[in-house]
């Protein structure tokens, strides 16, 4: 049941996001957008941009995260297949893992393939680049189980719009903090693995209990 | 039933709650006035300079308790928002809510003051020390819960849903503050300590108790006042509301 569930919500979702294939691009482009201006903004001399590198690129992920976090529930919201997934003989936590799973495979797995090619706008040292795709491959669905709470929040307002933001920042900052933190200790020759393990013990915790904080949050706001 | 738990499921009730915080609220901020008063005296006049730090030291008296009182208030915000989401008692909605605005003014002073107190004693309004960044991101998880309770029209939606942002920021404090000490630290930066080493003189600590009982007083007196109108609204319509808005006979 469980399984079958979680098959069908996946297949609705990545056939929906095909339909639409080029939405599926618009995080990749904006973090693309932010880099640029970044780069513009700092002047763009290649020794400058490679110290504040790691921070940018982190700064253009999260970013690029936080816009797609309103698509997360939105639509199933506005169509009422979110009533269905309270009234569905799975968990509602269930679904909303998957769902958000779903969404950070179309949303943040994009950006993580071209961090390499953003890293190289930015001059970013190659010896940091492993490090940097660690710590997003550890934090990006880290971002996205803490965004999914959020979204969760403001499923029952009909427009979100910056509030969404105000909500999900203060809660980032430990993801970004550890996240660019891991970059710059590896830029300054120190071990990053600390940063790295912390970042990945807050995403077992995240798995298990931000579905069910969003759960309840969808249960709030379909009330 | 025991006294004790009888009264505790009476104030659970809009009218008698609405007796209790219009006896007990004045009672609150008159007493908080009076004990603040009592503190600031001493603070101001009483109380020697600091050796190190000369008069500027006295802005503690308002800084330390103000701090305090911004995360016991967080604290207790979550915790009336926890009974209320589990035992969905509606008064407790109410009060958690209530715990909102006035944690946001004590989180604005302590930065206030801080800010005041860093310029002469580290020569800088602001730096990314651990205590300063995590009471910044305070004042934020409370502007994100009054926001938040702010948009969603439904009263009780919008209480239960900033409640359980306020759970999640609960959980996330610790996390965020040691998150800022341990990334400073890879920094190596210079570690300031608001109280430094060295330890309070005894002849400095009365006013400060004072200050902390008298903001504690103070707080509950606005928790209570600002309950007491968001349930007055609430409950607008009922009897009991249109009884009390009659002219005394």
């Amino acid at each position: 049941m469980i399984r079958s569930a979680a098959k069908a919500l996946m297949i609705r979702d990545l056939r929906l996001i095909w339909r639409r294939r080029g939405d599926a691009l618009q995080p990749a482009l904006f973090a693309l957008l932010v880099v640029v201006l970044f780069a513009l903004a700092l002047g763009g001399e290649a020794r400058e941009l490679a110290k504040v590198a790691a921070a940018v690129l982190w700064l253009a992920v999260l970013l690029a995260g936080l816009l797609a976090l309103d698509t997360l529930f939105r639509g199933d919201a506005d169509d009422g297949s979110l009533e269905q997934w309270l009234l569905a003989p799975v968990p509602l936590a269930w679904l909303v893992l998957v769902r958000t799973s779903m969404h950070w495979a179309t949303t943040a797995l994009p950006l993580l393939v071209a961090t390499p090619f953003l890293a190289e706008l930015l001059h970013l040292p190659h010896e940091q680049l492993p490090v940097l795709l660690a710590s997003l491959a550890l934090g990006t669905p880290l971002l996205s189980l803490l965004g999914a709470v959020v979204a969760a929040l403001t499923v029952g307002m009909r427009r979100s719009g910056i509030l969404i933001a105000l909500l999900a920042l203060p809660l980032y900052v430990p993801i970004l903090v550890f996240g660019a933190g891991s970059v710059a200790a590896a830029g300054q020759g120190l071990d990053p693995v600390g940063a790295l393990l912390l970042l990945g013990a807050g995403l077992v915790l995240a798995l298990v209990l931000a579905p069910l904080a969003a759960a309840a949050a969808i249960r709030i706001a379909l009330d | 039933m025991h006294p004790v738990v009888r009264w505790f499921h009476q104030l659970g009730s809009p009218p008698y709650f609405e007796r209790f915080a219009a006896r007990w609220a004045p009672i609150a901020y008159i007493a908080g006035l009076l004990v603040m008063a009592y503190g600031l005296y001493g603070a101001l006049f009483v109380v020697p300079a600091d050796y190190q730090q000369g008069d500027s030291f006295r802005i503690l008296y308002i800084h330390v308790p103000s701090a305090w009182m911004s995360m016991a208030a967080f604290a207790l915000m979550a915790l009336y928002a926890a009974i209320a989401l589990i035992w969905r008692i509606k008064l407790c909605e109410i009060l958690a809510m209530a715990c909102a605005p006035v944690g946001a003014a004590f989180t604005l002073i302590t930065l206030a003051t801080g800010s005041i107190w860093g310029k002469p004693m580290w020569g800088t309004w602001w730096d990314w020390d651990p205590r300063l960044t995590t009471e910044l991101i305070l004042l934020f998880l409370y502007l994100g819960v009054i926001g938040l309770y702010n948009a969603i029209d439904d009263r009780r939606n919008a209480s239960r849903a900033a409640g359980l942002l306020a759970i999640v920021g609960v959980a996330l404090l610790p996390v965020i503050h040691y998150s800022v000490t341990w990334w400073n630290s890879l920094h190596q930066g210079q570690t300031i300590s608001l109280f430094g080493t060295s330890h309070m003189d005894p002849s400095m600590l009365p006013p400060l108790w004072a200050m902390v009982i008298g903001t504690h007083l103070w707080f509950v007196g606005s928790l209570l006042a600002r309950a007491r109108a968001d349930n007055l609204r609430r409950e607008t319509g009922k009897d009991w509301v249109a009884r009390l808005a009659e002219p005394r006979a």
